[in-house]
């Protein structure tokens, strides 16, 4: 695949952590001051939610190398055992609940990662499709999953933590906020290790990292158990943060290209990628709409809307493969270092 | 059921079950045209399905003769295969092949978009003249269309297996699917083969659209039986033509069958996933498919 | 073919034939043998559809020794080079290594058994740098589970701080410090091949296999890397079976050389009676080579 450099080369000079600390300086006191509701609900929530997919989705394939089509599955995993848990075991903590669905999800992902053991390439993209359609069949068809909803559609309890209702708008913001956070730094204490490294030794060669002694067939289980946990948490985000009432067909496989798009877009094998493409496939469809109407005038309706949507987004996934294989990530530090060089 | 087995209703789902496979077969046939010389799993073939049957059907709904409707969507197949393998294949030659399926991701995206946005997106009736009334041999009963659509399948296979054979363009085909690097060494122009090849991928993506649109109607849902097929697919080796006709045939046998004697206990659809787990099951056994080649590590 | 190849290999070493072999011998048999021959290979055979590559060839490598493999193109070097690795099994025959012995050399434990290896096509991890590259070749002393990694303290640390040590100081034996901070798949052809040198050589192994390390260089290149080749023996004491082409560069290299022609070794010594050898002369010096090598043989 692309040839990505882990990026914290040097995880202790200044620029990077005060970069960080500005982004969260800005994330947690700037956007709640300042952002509407709008901005919050249609926005930024939802791009915390997919920033944190792609991510999970970005270990398994942007770094180890393994395609998966399944990501919506694991995200709807997720959504609906932190609603089992939090309706059937009322009163256990939210941080509980979010560790027992990015669990759930973790195994039915192991399970489905199984094949990765024998097969490689396209073969295992095509079985990431089964979890697919696994799981939204038993989701839609076995009603205990929903409480009894003969449509599979649940709605989720409000949130708290320890007392602390998160119910607001900026509460759920400020949750999802820290959620992410929190495994964005995990995720990238662990892509620096030697268990980062061993991802992408399998990926870039799987002969070699087998004969330096690269335990090949643990480490990709293990993407795909970490991937997975991390998609289920984001899953529980999608559906406890901001949707609030969901379906099974609301993670279907339009839902994992999505996710997949966005680490296209964005950087494969890039931690900032995943944030920068979830911002675009955020964005871009206002962007879209507001051009068409200003352009089109009456002629843009929600059918062409959609439509064009569909071939712009096929469209950048084709001109960033051919252009930018690094994605988002390659272009913005190109455009960094011209205009602050020695950063 | 009380105690005997139903074997005349047995046969009839599973030939029921073996003709559709057969509709599977169709799509899959058109994967494998590309796999086998470019190494693209080409997920944009359910898109290019729709086109040609959207396009196709609505020329027809303009007024035009059938022949001249037919001629116009061939070209158009063709053009489309032209196109992507100048505006896509060629700037990414020399990617790995996981980089180019997912260039295919997009291509669908883009296919499916335009091919709505100049046609809409309303249902079409497509009638090619065939009457679906039930034959029955010996007590089973058969659909006509699932015959005819058989028979095509057959002609088209005994077609591409000719050309393949015959034709110097099928011989420059065949080197190019053994060998990319021999087959440039010795002059043979990659860009124009793969041209040809997803043109003649156009072609039979038309076939399979005439065949499921109207069974179907001609709408969206079209693209996604690029879903039905990627389990024949996995089932029968990705490069293998036969491989393709007898993993549709397991696969639509399977599912039938399945759907009849076993769906109840799963409380029903569970077509949507039966073909992978049959697929998967099938690949933990025998990695390399039924016809795939296993080739041998180069290090 | 059995006379001289019995003489020149069979010199030192004998081969304990009626020694129990475990089927499927994955945790291979201690033997006790000469303790000076760390890898042999006996009467090895192996086809790939159906095209002999290698027919009934023995190989004795002793310790600290650098043996070169040589033969024209397709002669069957890097089968039995695969062979040895474990990547290949052979139809016939066995191989042991430190006094195991296996039928089919377990490619996941070779770390373990202290060996290590480059490829003839370059196999570098090329998304990593060339620090991280070589800190890879140390992943089998790497006990630390990846909870613990992403923690890092404890046990974690000091493997890495150590894995990063160990990985410094090849790379400055091997003179790469300047780049080492670069992304390996960027680097020049012949760095790359250093670099996998390096990786081979981070986890201080007993035997390297090296497939074709100087493949595709200049004579300066080549020049280099034979020299490295050297300083590793020289400096670790570690045995190198080596594959090459050019005869040049191995005549000047290695302690003992063995010819294969059409998957057969009709040749195995000192490199002086390999050269004077008619065999040799015959399939080998006279046919496949001109120019540039000769000149650089003699």
């Amino acid at each position: 695949m692309t040839a990505v450099t882990i990026e914290s080369r040097k995880p202790f000079s200044l620029p990077g952590w005060a970069a960080t600390a500005a982004v969260l300086g800005v994330a947690y006191v700037g956007v709640p001051l300042l952002a509407s509701n709008y901005v919050l609900e249609a926005l930024l929530i939802p791009f915390l939610a997919l920033s944190l997919a792609a991510l999970g989705l970005n270990v398994l394939t942007g770094y180890a190398g393994m395609v998966s089509l399944g990501s919506a599955a694991f995200m709807a995993v997720g959504a609906y055992t932190a609603y089992n848990v939090a309706l059937r075991l009322p009163g256990t903590p939210l941080p509980l609940v979010l560790a027992v669905a990015g669990f759930a999800a973790a195994a039915i992902g192991l399970l489905f990662g199984l094949p990765s053991l024998r097969l490689r390439g396209f073969y295992l993209a095509v079985s990431t499709l089964a979890a697919q359609f696994f799981v939204q069949w038993a989701l839609t068809k076995f009603d205990w999953f929903s409480n009894g909803n003969s449509s599979g559609v649940i709605d989720t309890p409000p949130l708290s933590v320890f007392g602390i209702g998160f119910d607001g708008t900026i509460g759920r913001y400020l949750f999802a906020l820290t959620v992410v956070t929190v495994i964005t730094f995990l995720v990238h204490r662990l892509v620096i290790s030697q268990t980062g490294r061993n991802f992408i030794a399998i990926r870039d060669n799987e002969t070699a990292a087998r004969v330096i002694g690269v335990p090949v067939l643990r480490t990709k289980l293990l993407a795909f158990g970490i991937s997975s946990f991390i998609i289920g948490v984001a899953g529980v985000l999608w559906a406890f943060a901001y949707l609030r009432t969901v379906e099974p067909a609301g993670f279907n496989l339009d839902r994992s290209f999505q996710i997949l798009f966005i680490i296209i877009i964005g950087g494969l094998a890039s931690i900032r990628g995943a944030f920068f493409g979830a911002a675009l496939i955020v964005v871009f469809p206002l962007v879209l709409s507001r051009l068409g109407s200003f352009l089109l005038g009456g002629l843009f309706d929600s059918g062409v809307l959609d439509m064009s949507q569909r071939i712009v987004l096929g469209a950048l996934i084709i001109i960033f493969l051919i252009a930018e294989p690094d994605g988002l990530v390659a272009l913005w530090d190109r455009f960094r270092r011209r205009v602050f060089p020695g950063t | 059921m009380d105690g005997g087995f139903d074997w005349s209703f047995f046969v009839e789902v599973l030939t029921g079950g073996l003709l559709s496979g057969v509709m599977y077969s169709l799509v899959a046939i058109g994967f494998v045209l590309i796999y086998k010389t470019s190494g693209v799993l080409n997920f944009a073939q359910g898109s290019m399905v729709l086109f040609a049957a959207l396009t196709f059907v609505s020329l027809l709904e303009k007024g035009m003769p059938f022949a001249v409707a037919l001629a116009l969507t061939l070209i158009a197949m063709i053009l489309l295969g032209l196109a992507i393998e100048r505006a896509v294949l060629r700037p990414l030659v020399n990617k790995a092949p996981i980089t180019l399926f997912m260039a295919t991701l997009g291509l669908a995206y883009v296919i499916e978009g335009s091919a709505q946005l100049i046609w809409g997106t309303q249902v079409h009736g497509l009638d090619l003249g065939i009457e679906d009334v039930p034959l029955e041999f010996s007590g089973v009963l058969v659909s006509t269309f699932d015959l005819f659509a058989a028979g095509v399948a057959a002609v088209m296979v005994i077609a591409l297996t000719l050309f393949f054979r015959y034709t110097r363009v099928g011989l420059a085909f065949r080197a190019v699917a053994d060998d990319q690097f021999a087959a440039l060494a010795v002059g043979l122009r990659l860009p124009h083969i793969w041209a040809t090849v997803w043109a003649a991928a156009g072609i039979v993506a038309l076939v399979a659209g005439l065949l499921w649109g109207a069974r179907l109607g001609v709408q969206f849902s079209l693209s996604l039986i690029v879903l039905k097929a990627l389990p024949v697919l996995v089932l029968g080796g990705f490069d293998s033509i036969a491989g393709a006709i007898v993993g549709g045939l397991i696969i639509g046998a399977t599912e039938k069958l399945g759907e009849v004697y076993i769906g109840d206990y799963f409380g029903g659809g569970i077509e949507s996933w039966l073909a992978y787990a049959v697929a998967l099951v099938f690949l933990l056994i025998k990695p390399s498919g039924l016809f795939g080649q296993k080739l041998v590590e180069r290090v | 073919m059995g006379v001289e190849r019995g003489a020149v290999a069979f010199e030192h070493w004998a081969y304990p034939h009626d020694l129990p072999l475990e089927a499927e011998a994955d945790e291979g048999v201690s033997l006790p043998v000469d303790h000076e021959a760390i890898v042999a290979a006996h009467a090895i055979s192996i086809s790939f559809g159906g095209v002999k590559a290698l027919s009934d060839v023995d190989l004795t490598v002793r310790a600290g020794q650098i043996h070169a493999i040589i033969g024209p193109n397709g002669a069957g070097k890097s089968s039995l080079l695969n062979v040895i690795g474990g990547l290949y099994q052979a139809d016939h025959g066995t191989v042991s290594i430190s006094g195991r012995r296996f039928r089919k050399v377990p490619t996941q434990r070779l770390a373990r058994l202290g060996v290590a290896r480059t490829f003839q096509n370059l196999a570098l991890f090329k998304g990593l740098s060339v620090l991280d590259n070589v800190v890879t070749g140390r992943v089998s002393a790497a006990r630390a589970t990846f909870v613990e990694n992403i923690i890092g303290l404890g046990r974690a640390r000091r493997e890495e701080e150590s894995a990063r040590a160990a990985a410094l100081e090849i790379i400055g034996f091997l003179d790469l410090a300047e780049v080492k901070d670069r992304v390996a798949g960027t680097l020049p052809y012949g760095i790359q091949k250093r670099v996998e040198l390096a990786r081979a050589l981070v986890s201080k192994p007993r035997l390297v296999l090296l497939d074709e390390p100087m493949a595709g260089m200049t004579a300066t290149e080549k020049q280099e890397m034979a020299q490295f080749v050297k300083a590793t023996r020289d400096s670790f004491g570690t045995t190198i079976i080596l594959i090459e082409h050019d005869i040049g560069v191995v005549m000047g290299l290695s302690d003992r050389v063995a010819v294969l022609d059409y998957g057969r070794k009709i040749a195995d010594g000192s490199p002086e009676e390999v050269q004077k050898d008619q065999a040799v002369i015959d399939a080998y010096l006279g046919v496949a080579h001109d120019g540039e090598s000769q000149q650089e043989a003699a």
